[in-house]
């Protein structure tokens, strides 16, 4: 009844020789793929800064450029869906660039068999972040393959912004005595979409937090010109951001717990599901380097603004020159920050 | 917010207190991979008196299984065409035929579980499958497995089978304790395990081997509690059981649980990374339930595969030594090129040093709470 393959043992070149999922997960594996496949053969001074947007001067003016991904699953998920979080995603990353988005564009994969109803829910859904980040849909491209060949739908967006005051932001323009700003509670979507996928039957209040942050940074860069860096911590969360800072700044950051924005649902969730809130992606959150003295004054500009409500300072940068990242716990320990590796793996108990 | 912390600060004082009056340096040791992850992320090995050190036993499930029994899941995997459900953290142990990650790149089909019961619900929706699940961890784990193969027998289900490492907990610490290059002055026991198997068990650890047991919870203020009081005995010359979470944790434990892990499995002797053979530590189905073995059924044959080479990982979860005197540790061994599992699981003691752990010098000086 049993059908046996006879498989030879794998050498270990053989066995590192095919992609893994976590080579997907935005981790340390990922970074490990792009150094030794993707820049050796296309690297050149605009891509190796592996920045959120590629940065293109033109007649004296600067232009953001990005593009994104979409694999999400389930499509629909408390808070968001694929639609809402293709458009997030590319807004945001131009938006942490300084740049205003001018258009995105939109390619489809679909799946033989998906419901046309489906498709329209996630199209609505698509406007309808787009109308709230208030920049179009310009451009398009759709491809169906077999049922089997891709998983319902699969997203790419890809936006170009103009970057109005240029050169303002770079991890190399951090200094000592900057403050580290979050605009809200950290962690939502990651286990939004992990609760959604792994425990159906779990019902919580958790909803993902996907936003456009445009007119948000936008309400804050156009007041003062105190933020020198941003990054939207997506996956591998705010430890991702924050441990690269430190390796791209050259210089110590710390990082507060107790400050650390964390609902207590979203908290129960990642106690349930084994991960820390700090590595879980957000996609309605940025991080914002500012000079001390503007500490106050970006506070209270996002503040104003309904996705800052909560916004606080979690952390800064001091002059030791060691690339180090240091979080002091609540209990008052202290340990260093390393970039998750890959996909985020359930504990067992 | 405030009240906790004021726990904390009030249980590193007595803490503090404890070790300043020792008359020597004390070792304690937890055996809860949760605790060493815990203890970790909260930062409290920064927190410790310099003359209280606490190791990590074997507490991690994957860290603790036998190379043979991890070859040996991969195998099937890779051999005989099935379906594995594991538990996430088993996903990059590697083996003799790479990791179950690389079996997936290579096509086997290999699906990450949050429970047992979900991999008996996948061979119940699909009949054409061969759906086996690699059931491992300790008394925590071992209930939700009993429940699958009790409900996989009564829906009569022919294509499904349970991979056996399930282990206990006492015969591991007694086992450790028997050894005679291990000293440990005391354990910090799991507050999830002994949710299940109750306080009392721990009495022969206290009466007979002389060694103070503390049972404790998994919080930040939990573990420092448990600390304190494991010091404070220490400094008073006492050797007592205490439970310092009773809000769960019962003399006689779970007894349902217990019936039922014990009405579908029955104690065997089991390998464990570290300590070789161990009598009646794990656990395996009864005769009435053996249709559900997958070694039966596929005809595996556990063998004894050595250790990767220079992997410390048997040493580490054991006490012998700490993660940075492997020489693989850091340097060939990482979390992203793992060489041992203990550098694998999030609650591996070696990744939890890799990632949380640096020396102190690294570290700017510690903040007024």
């Amino acid at each position: 009844m049993i059908t046996t393959t006879q498989t030879t043992p794998l050498t270990p070149a053989q066995q590192k020789r095919k992609i893994v999922l976590a080579h997907g997960g935005g981790g340390q594996l990922t970074d490990e793929l792009i150094d030794s496949i993707v820049l050796p053969r296309l690297g050149n001074q605009v891509l190796t800064d592996l920045l959120d947007s590629a940065v293109l001067n033109q007649n004296g003016r600067q232009f953001a450029m990005t593009t994104d991904s979409f694999v999400v699953q389930p499509l629909f998920f408390p808070g968001a869906d694929i639609g809402r979080l293709a458009v997030c995603g590319t807004i945001n990353d131009l938006a942490v660039s300084g740049a205003k988005p001018m258009g995105l564009s939109l390619g489809m994969i679909l799946a033989e068999g998906l419901e046309k109803k489906v498709l329209e829910q996630v199209i609505d859904s698509i406007a309808q972040a787009a109308n709230e980040a208030g920049v179009q849909i310009v451009t398009g491209d759709t491809k169906v393959v077999g049922s089997h060949q891709a998983d319902g739908i699969y997203l790419t967006t890809t936006g170009v912004g103009l970057i109005d005051k240029p050169n303002q932001l770079h991890p190399e323009k951090v200094q000592p005595g900057d403050v580290i700003i979050i605009n809200g509670p950290i962690a939502d979507h990651g286990l939004a979409v992990m609760l959604a996928r792994e425990m159906p039957q779990v019902e919580s209040v958790l909803k993902s937090d996907a936003a456009p942050l445009n007119h948000l940074i936008e309400s804050v860069t156009s007041q003062t010109d105190g933020v020198v860096f941003m990054r939207d911590p997506t996956r591998s969360g705010v430890t991702g951001v924050v441990v690269e800072l430190a390796q791209r700044s050259n210089y110590h950051i710390i990082l507060n717990e107790s400050n650390l924005p964390l609902r207590p649902e979203t908290q129960h969730a990642a106690d349930m599901l084994g991960l820390d809130p700090l590595e879980v992606a957000n996609e309605g959150k940025v991080i914002m380097v500012v000079r001390g003295k503007e500490e106050k004054k970006v506070l209270d500009l996002l503040n104003q603004h309904p996705l800052g409500k909560e916004a606080c300072v979690i952390g800064h940068v001091e002059s030791d020159k060691d690339a180090i990242c240091e979080l002091h716990t609540i209990m008052g320990g202290q340990r260093i920050l390393q970039k998750p590796y890959g996909e985020q793996l359930p504990r067992i108990c | 917010m405030k009240t906790r912390t004021i726990n904390i600060q009030e249980a590193l004082d007595r803490l503090q207190t404890a070790a300043k009056q020792l008359e020597r340096p004390v070792t304690f040791m937890e055996v809860c991979g949760t605790h060493t992850m815990s203890a970790f992320r909260c930062g409290l090995h920064s927190l410790m008196p310099e003359n209280v050190t606490l190791l990590s036993g074997p507490g991690c499930p994957v860290c603790v299984t036998s190379q043979g029994d991890i070859d040996l899941l991969i195998e099937v995997t890779v051999k005989n065409n099935v379906t594995l459900c594991t538990y996430g953290d088993m996903m990059r142990v590697p083996g003799q035929l790479g990791s179950l990650e690389q079996a997936r790149s290579h096509g086997a089909d290999v699906q990450v579980i949050y429970s047992a019961m979900d991999a008996m619900q996948l061979a119940q929706q699909h009949p054409e499958k061969e759906v086996v699940f690699a059931a491992i961890g300790f008394e925590t784990t071992t209930p939700p497995t009993a429940v699958a193969v009790t409900e996989a027998k009564k829906l009569g289900l022919k294509n499904f089978t349970v991979l056996v490492s399930h282990k206990l907990v006492i015969p591991a610490m007694t086992a450790l304790l028997e050894g005679v290059d291990v000293n440990v002055d005391g354990f910090l026991c799991p507050g999830h395990v002994s949710v299940i198997i109750g306080s009392e068990v721990y009495r022969p650890i206290v009466d007979k081997y002389k060694k103070r047991c503390v049972i404790s919870g998994f919080e930040d203020v939990h573990m420092t509690a448990a600390l304190a009081r494991i010091t404070e005995q220490a400094r008073d010359n006492q050797i007592l059981l205490e439970n310092l979470y009773p809000q769960a944790v019962t003399p006689k434990g779970n007894q349902v649980a217990l019936d039922l892990i014990f009405k579908i499995f029955e104690p065997a002797d089991m390998s464990w990374r570290g300590l070789t053979q161990l009598p009646k530590s794990g656990l395996k189905l009864r005769k009435e339930y053996e249709d559900f073995d997958a070694e039966l059924r596929f005809g595996l044959v556990s063998r004894e595969t050595p250790e990767p080479a220079g992997c410390r990982c048997g040493d580490v979860i054991t006490g012998r030594c700490q993660p940075d005197e492997c020489k693989l540790f850091s340097k060939v061994c990482t979390p992203v090129h793992p060489i041992g599992p203990c550098m694998v699981s999030s609650e591996g003691t070696c990744q939890a040093w890799f990632k949380y752990h640096q020396p102190q010098s690294r570290l700017r000086k510690k903040v007024a709470l």
